[in-house]
């Protein structure tokens, strides 16, 4: 399928023959609207436009939506997480601006383009000015890819998990850009934790990402969906959902893996020096990355935009990504902050070997029932990751939450033991 | 169990969606507050004060200026008459000495807190502030004031206040 074949543009003759109106006009809407500006353009008739301007002026349009559900989503995202953030620490959140503080995001813009636009003098001004595009601008492309129902994603690429991957790392490269730009230490410690996180984390999220790739056995992100007909790849894959949704909370800077932007260490890390609208394209940057990496999780391994009912599959997807935002914004909000030691050590020695074990667990069931795999498999799939993790956990010698410690030479008064039970971390006894 | 903490963290900040929030909307409602609470105020019963000057004496930043007059003495006993009381809260370090010392019961702290001002000459509260405000004594130094009722806006008199 070449790339000129957007989703959106004239369907085949007939596709919509047989359809009532509700699942013509709502559930396939996207095709729908597609097909009608194609065919009003004379697509596909003798002497019509040429094929190029049809896709210019249909992914045009396409874009503009898809732009601006990463731009217009992005403030309510982050409403919803001051808010959801302030339920979960037993405080109220934003409720100031509109009726429960629904007109905050648009208080915030306001006061995003207000504000100074300040430039350090020691700063190379260029590269500083253009970091938070090059952040930006790569991961509202990482939505291309993304099928919001079906027939109905921006670009079907045949390759769409590596354009996502692909994209989202040379994001990286603004964050590098940035931290270097602003000629401030803690920013160039943000930047260089970025780097060094992404070079743990960017392999067991590609490894993860294989074992879904093997089942499917396309990289397209619409036959991926298509092909969890009979059940969500989450339950075929749960050690490879396990892997890839700690590894895309790393990938995303988000708790507990917020290193490189720390606010209590490094005062946000990379774009400490950034404000106004440059910032805001950072804040951009980060949340569109967050909705983007949902859908793709939705898209991997919720079975996308596919649901049992008639309801429209964009509104499945939307539905599924809500739940996995709820659940970033969830751990967010409770497991604190893990050193960068800690963090490294976790993606080489955890995540990575977890990563490899599921890529030859897949493929040796992909190789044993190349048609489908059957049910039962589901219970060991599920049994065999818990066990893989706990294992794993055992191998490298983490501590369950307590252990005893023995002090000695300060035994308790009326204890005949030596020593007493301290919980772990309590350093200083 | 491996991942127990992280699961129990997980199930603390759950419970607290459900649970109402403890925020108080500081100036649409106000938390509680407690008799002993000594705020940023001072209640003085005028009825009570002989002038004599205790509170003024133990002071030790010499917050309190008293001036009596004899000839504004009221026709009950073994009082002077009041011209100036005033207490400069701007230099008051609220250590509640003076109320300790008033032998007749006449001074107390207050419960009161939003005082917050422009200037530090409106900081010193006068004689006639010191009348008309409301009587919301603290039961800081004054135990017999616990479980002594007042409202939001009532004021006690002086016999409520007791001895
Ligand atoms: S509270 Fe202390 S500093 Fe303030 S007036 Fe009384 S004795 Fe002076
Ligand atoms: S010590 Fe009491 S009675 Fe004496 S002047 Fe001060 S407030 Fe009045």
């Amino acid at each position: 399928m070449a790339v000129s074949a957007l989703a959106t543009g004239c369907q085949p003759p007939g596709f919509f023959d047989g359809q009532n109106l509700w699942h013509e006009w709502v559930v396939n809407f996207f095709p729908r609207i597609g097909d009608s500006i194609c065919r009003g353009m004379g697509g596909h008739a003798d002497g019509g436009p040429p094929n190029w301007l049809i896709y210019l002026v249909l992914g045009f349009l396409g874009s503009l939506i898809v732009v601006n559900i990463a731009a217009l989503g992005v403030p309510f995202v982050v409403l919803l997480e001051r808010k959801l953030l302030g339920r979960f620490q037993n405080r109220i959140g934003p409720n100031r601006v509109g009726p429960f503080g629904l007109l905050q995001p648009v208080a915030d813009a306001l006061k995003l383009m207000t504000k100074e636009d300040i430039t350090p003098a020691a700063a190379d001004k260029i590269v500083f000015a253009l970091a938070p595009l090059a952040f930006a601008i790569p991961i509202i492309l990482m939505f291309a890819p993304i099928p919001w129902a079906d027939h109905a994603s921006l670009a079907n690429l045949d390759i769409g998990i590596l354009w996502v991957i692909a994209v989202t790392t040379a994001a990286e490269a603004g964050i590098f850009m940035a931290g270097w730009s602003s000629n401030n230490k803690y920013s160039l410690f943000g930047a260089m934790r970025a780097v060094a996180l992404l070079v743990s984390y960017e392999i067991p999220l590609v490894l993860s990402l294989l074992g879904v790739v093997l089942l499917a056995g396309t990289l397209n992100l619409s036959e991926i969906v298509l092909d969890q007909r009979f059940a969500p790849n989450i339950l075929w894959q749960p050690l490879g959902f396990f892997v890839f949704i700690i590894a895309v909370s790393a990938e995303l800077n988000r708790a507990p893996f917020d290193q490189l932007e720390a606010e209590s260490e490094l005062v946000s890390g990379f774009h400490t020096e950034y404000s106004g609208m440059k910032w805001a394209m950072v804040q951009l940057g980060e949340y569109a990355a967050l909705i983007g990496f949902s859908a793709i999780i939705a898209t991997l391994f919720l079975s996308g935009w596919k649901g049992p009912l008639w309801i429209p599959g964009y509104i499945w997807l939307v539905t599924k990504m809500a739940f996995i935002l709820c659940a970033f914004i969830w751990v967010r909000a409770t497991i604190p902050r893990m050193r960068i030691d800690q963090i490294m050590a976790f993606g080489w020695k955890f995540l990575l070997p977890l990563s490899i074990i599921n890529i030859f667990a897949t493929a040796a069931e992909v190789i044993a029932f190349p048609d489908a795999l059957p049910y039962w498999l589901i219970p060991i799939n599920i049994a065999f990751a818990g066990a893989c993790v706990v294992g794993m956990a055992k191998l490298l010698g983490f501590q369950p939450k307590t252990r005893k410690i023995v002090i000695p030479g300060r035994p308790v008064i009326g204890d005949d033991t030596p020593g007493r039970i301290v919980p772990l971390m309590r350093g200083g006894n | 169990m491996y991942g127990e903490g992280i699961l129990k963290g997980l199930g603390v900040t759950l419970s607290y969606l459900f649970k109402k929030p403890v925020t108080v909307q500081y100036p649409e409602e106000k938390a509680p507050h407690y008799p002993r609470f000594r705020g940023y105020e001072f209640v003085w019963y005028e009825d009570r004060c002989t002038g004599c000057a205790s509170c003024a004496k133990y002071c030790p930043l010499g917050t309190i200026k008293i001036v009596t007059n004899p000839e504004l003495q009221p026709n009950v006993g073994n009082k002077y008459g009041l011209e100036i009381f005033d207490i400069d809260t701007g230099r008051c370090m609220f250590c509640g000495l003076c109320v300790e010392a008033c032998p007749y019961d006449a001074l107390f702290m207050g419960s009161g807190f939003e005082r917050a001002t422009y200037t530090r000459r409106s900081m010193m509260v006068h004689i006639d502030e010191l009348r008309l405000a409301d009587k919301q004594p603290s039961a800081f130094a004054r135990p017999h004031l616990h479980g002594v009722e007042f409202g939001e806006r009532t004021s006690l008199t002086s016999p409520e206040a007791g001895r």
